[in-house]
């Protein structure tokens, strides 16, 4: 069976991408879609088998892989709790991913790429949270890089989706260094790269020490250092994670994929895949907690300011990561995997939500020029609704709430549980989530609420004059006269096909219902214990301790969401002037978030400057002034030199030629005289 | 009384002339055969002066081998000669410089 959920995506791409022109692309899209599907319904029995307490965990062998020395591995599907939820969230969001991008990419003449791409990506993130060793999760996480790219820079002939491509695999690069030192480490501390015998093995290490660069260091915290390192880069933490909003330039169902299911999340399941050994490094977690904090803070700040309706998405993404890794770093590792599953369908419904509002508005993703677009879309509306309540934590202390009122409060009052750096976890994550809420509220007010502002945009103007281009009929010169007063200008939205929001539908129902109905098992001390079986290291006392937070943290989260929702009303309802007032008032601060917190601009001037001027003197000093100078061409500008000279003796005349041998006769006359006489 | 060392005076001579007469002449190949000529004609004096200054009738062979061998020269020179002139219509030294590189 597991066979089957993990197998079936990678055979529908191959079928897809390698067989395309023989089955067509309809039934290209079939075949993906169908085998996303049927892992999807095959995975939900094994979860929902955890859930009810009767699942087992195993291993599936699958094929003997190295066996070198020491060096054994093989290829080998692992299920338990953590798997299992992981196999859930990829598989449902991937399926509805795929179902999505039927009506998404309708219009795409390269649609059979794109769905294997798809389903290679699910493949190779299946085989990430399948994997019993290290190095079988290395192969996920690099498949998963390399599919990102492809589907980022899907639109290749667009130069910004080939960068953002180039830049998403070169920054995962980075962080993928970091994972593969963290593995060869691993190897040489514990002899193995088996996660169970590792991780059998990691208390004992505790408090041993390394050498590593001239320095005693303690092992394990080195070993999680660095096995973090790469957690950074594929989740897109601070430092590593100026790809993830520049992966917005591939289609819209990618991000969805990208943000929600796979990818991002790999890194959170891969702290607490391999929780008990960052246990064992108090250290190391302690700057898991520090980096996740201050993610979650500045990717919020980030997100307040940005007009690309996906690029407040994506830094919400960020954010909610940040959020994980910090519940990780107090040790809350259920929370922060409660939060990775809530936060898969609510953030998969926002994106295809405005997916499905891009598409509504003609591939017009600047927010400035929405407005007003709750009547016209209504469905998506309520979707995207859904989406922002679920995400900014809307729900009653102990009586019921949204998906994201669950985990979030989770993992808010495990940080304040914790005490000490988890204490200053839980102010910066409220103080997040207030922004969460701003930019959340802001994104919907702004979109859907107020007069339309449809008629400075360049995407609408092309669609009306299109439409005008057709001219069948009177109807669309009427509403293009009177377009001055609505700022419509002739424009009339369309709600997406079913085929988009059928998705959106079973999405909203994760993103509602995804807390309540799973919150005693993710997190609460008891059932969490029976639930996750040792699968993480789920600390029993701490989730206690949780659950034992003075009400005013408790309500802490909600008073900061309603704080949000407020200002957002205020500022984008009331009184639409006070953004504009605000940002005069503050002009740097605004400039500042704006720019992104200027990571890229210092990135340019730190790395990416000098890597080009590194380049350039290699190849202009290097190979051309050196190499290619004194090697072939130096080689072939002496032949042709010494040519030259040759040339000219061959004067071609007779007497020349006889004078020569007179010459040389003489020589040898000479010669042969002083030798012989 | 003539001794071999006149003999050789005028065939030193004789090939100076020769091979002057080969690279210092710019005006026609037949002048550069004739020149080849006077160089064997020379090598053939120096054979029969000491021929008879040592009593050994060899050298006087050989200088009718070279003989032989000028004459076949000198025909073979002058056909190609003919050739070359209906080929390019001169025998000019000066134009005869098609080997040059």
């Amino acid at each position: 069976m597991i066979q089957a959920i993990v197998f079936l995506p990678l055979l529908a791409a191959l079928v897809a991408g390698l067989g395309q022109r023989a089955i067509g692309p309809f039934a290209s899209k079939l075949v993906t879609t169908g085998a996303l599907f049927a892992s999807c319904a095959l995975s939900w029995p094994i979860f929902l088998s955890f859930v009810a307490g009767t699942g087992e965990a195993g291993v599936t062998p699958v094929l003997h892989w190295v066996s070198s020395g020491a060096l054994q591995f093989d290829w080998e599907l692992r299920v338990d709790t953590l798997t299992s939820v992981m196999l859930v969230v990829i598989t449902t969001v991937s399926a509805l991913v795929h179902l999505y991008s039927w009506g998404y990419m309708e219009e795409d003449p390269d649609q059979p790429r794109f769905f294997a791409y798809l389903s290679l990506f699910t493949f190779a993130m299946l085989m990430l949270v399948t994997a019993n060793n290290l190095v079988q999760m290395f192969f996920g996480w690099e498949g998963v890089g390399l599919a990102s790219y492809l589907l980022i820079g899907f639109w290749y002939k667009k130069p910004s989706a080939n960068a953002a491509a180039i830049k998403a695999f070169v920054v995962n690069r980075v962080g993928d260094l970091g994972f593969m030192l963290g593995i060869f480490g691993t190897f040489l501390v514990f002899g193995t790269v088996s996660i169970p015998e590792i991780l059998a093995a990691a208390p004992g290490m505790a408090g041993s020490t390394i050498s590593f660069m001239g320095m005693r260091l303690d092992t394990m915290t080195i070993l999680c250092l660095l096995l973090f390192i790469g957690a950074m880069g594929k989740s897109a933490q601070l430092g590593l994670h100026t790809w993830l909003p520049d992966a917005m330039e591939g289609p819209t169902p990618v991000s969805a994929l990208i943000h929600a299911a796979t990818m991002v999340t790999a890194g959170v399941f891969m702290v607490c895949r391999l929780s008990p050994m960052f246990e064992t490094a108090p250290v190391a977690l302690g700057v898991v907690t520090f980096v996740g904090a201050a993610t979650c803070f500045f990717a919020a700040t980030v997100g307040t300011t940005q007009w690309d309706i996906k690029r407040v998405i994506a830094y919400s993404t960020c954010s909610q990561l940040g959020y994980m890794f910090f519940a990780a770093g107090v040790g809350a590792y259920g929370a922060a995997m409660f939060h990775l599953f809530t936060h898969a369908f609510f953030k998969a419904l926002l994106f295809l939500g405005a997916g499905s509002v891009i598409h509504a508005m003609h591939h017009e993703q600047d927010m400035r020029y929405y407005g007003g677009l709750r009547k016209h879309i209504p469905l998506t509306y309520w979707a995207m609704l859904m989406g922002t309540l679920a995400i900014t934590g809307v729900g009653i202390a102990g009586v019921a709430g949204f998906a994201g009122f669950y985990s979030k409060d989770g993992i808010l009052e495990a940080a304040f549980a914790a005490g000490g750096g988890g204490q200053v976890a839980f102010w910066v994550g409220i103080f997040a989530a207030l922004l969460t809420s701003f930019y959340s509220w802001r994104l919907v007010f702004l979109t859907f609420f107020g007069k339309p502002r449809w008629e400075q945009s360049e995407h609408i103007q092309h669609a009306v004059h299109d439409g005008h281009g057709h001219g069948d009929d009177a109807h669309d010169d009427r509403h293009h006269h009177d377009a001055h007063s609505d700022g419509t200008a002739g424009y009339h939205p369309h709600e997406s096909p079913l085929n988009m929001l059928i998705p959106l539908g079973v999405l909203s129902i994760g993103a509602v219902f995804a807390g309540i109905v799973f919150h005693h098992q993710f997190i609460y001390p008891e059932e969490g214990m029976a639930f996750w079986k040792g699968s993480l290291a789920f600390d029993e006392h701490l989730m206690h301790a949780a659950h034992e937070v003075p009400l005013w943290v408790k309500w802490m989260p909600f008073t900061v969401m309603a704080i949000g929702l407020f200002l957002a009303w205020n500022s984008y309802i009331r009184n639409t002037s006070l953004p504009a007032k605000f940002v005069a008032q503050f002009r740097l601060l605004h400039q500042f978030l704006y720019n992104k917190w200027y990571f890229d601009e210092l990135y340019t001037i730190l790395f990416v400057k000098p890597a080009f001027w590194i380049g350039r003197f290699f190849w202009k000093k290097g190979d051309e002034g050196t190499i290619d100078r004194f090697g072939p061409d130096g080689a072939a500008a002496l032949v042709a030199g010494g040519t030259r000279l040759a040339v000219r003796l061959q004067s071609g005349y007779v007497y020349g030629y006889a004078f020569v041998m007179l010459l040389g006769l003489v020589g040898l006359a000479s010669w042969a005289m002083v030798r012989f006489l | 009384m003539i001794s071999v060392g006149h003999y050789l005076a005028v065939s030193a001579v004789l090939f100076t002339l020769g091979v002057l007469g080969i690279f210092i002449n710019r005006k026609n190949i037949i002048v550069i055969l004739m020149a080849i000529e006077l160089i064997l004609l020379a090598v053939n004096i120096n054979l029969v002066a000491f021929s008879a200054a040592l009593n050994d009738l060899v050298g006087q062979v050989f200088s009718m081998f070279v003989l032989t061998v000028a004459a076949g020269e000198a025909a073979i020179g002058l056909a190609i000669l003919v050739i070359y002139f209906r080929g390019r219509g001169t025998i000019a030294v000066d134009d005869a410089n098609r080997m040059k590189g």
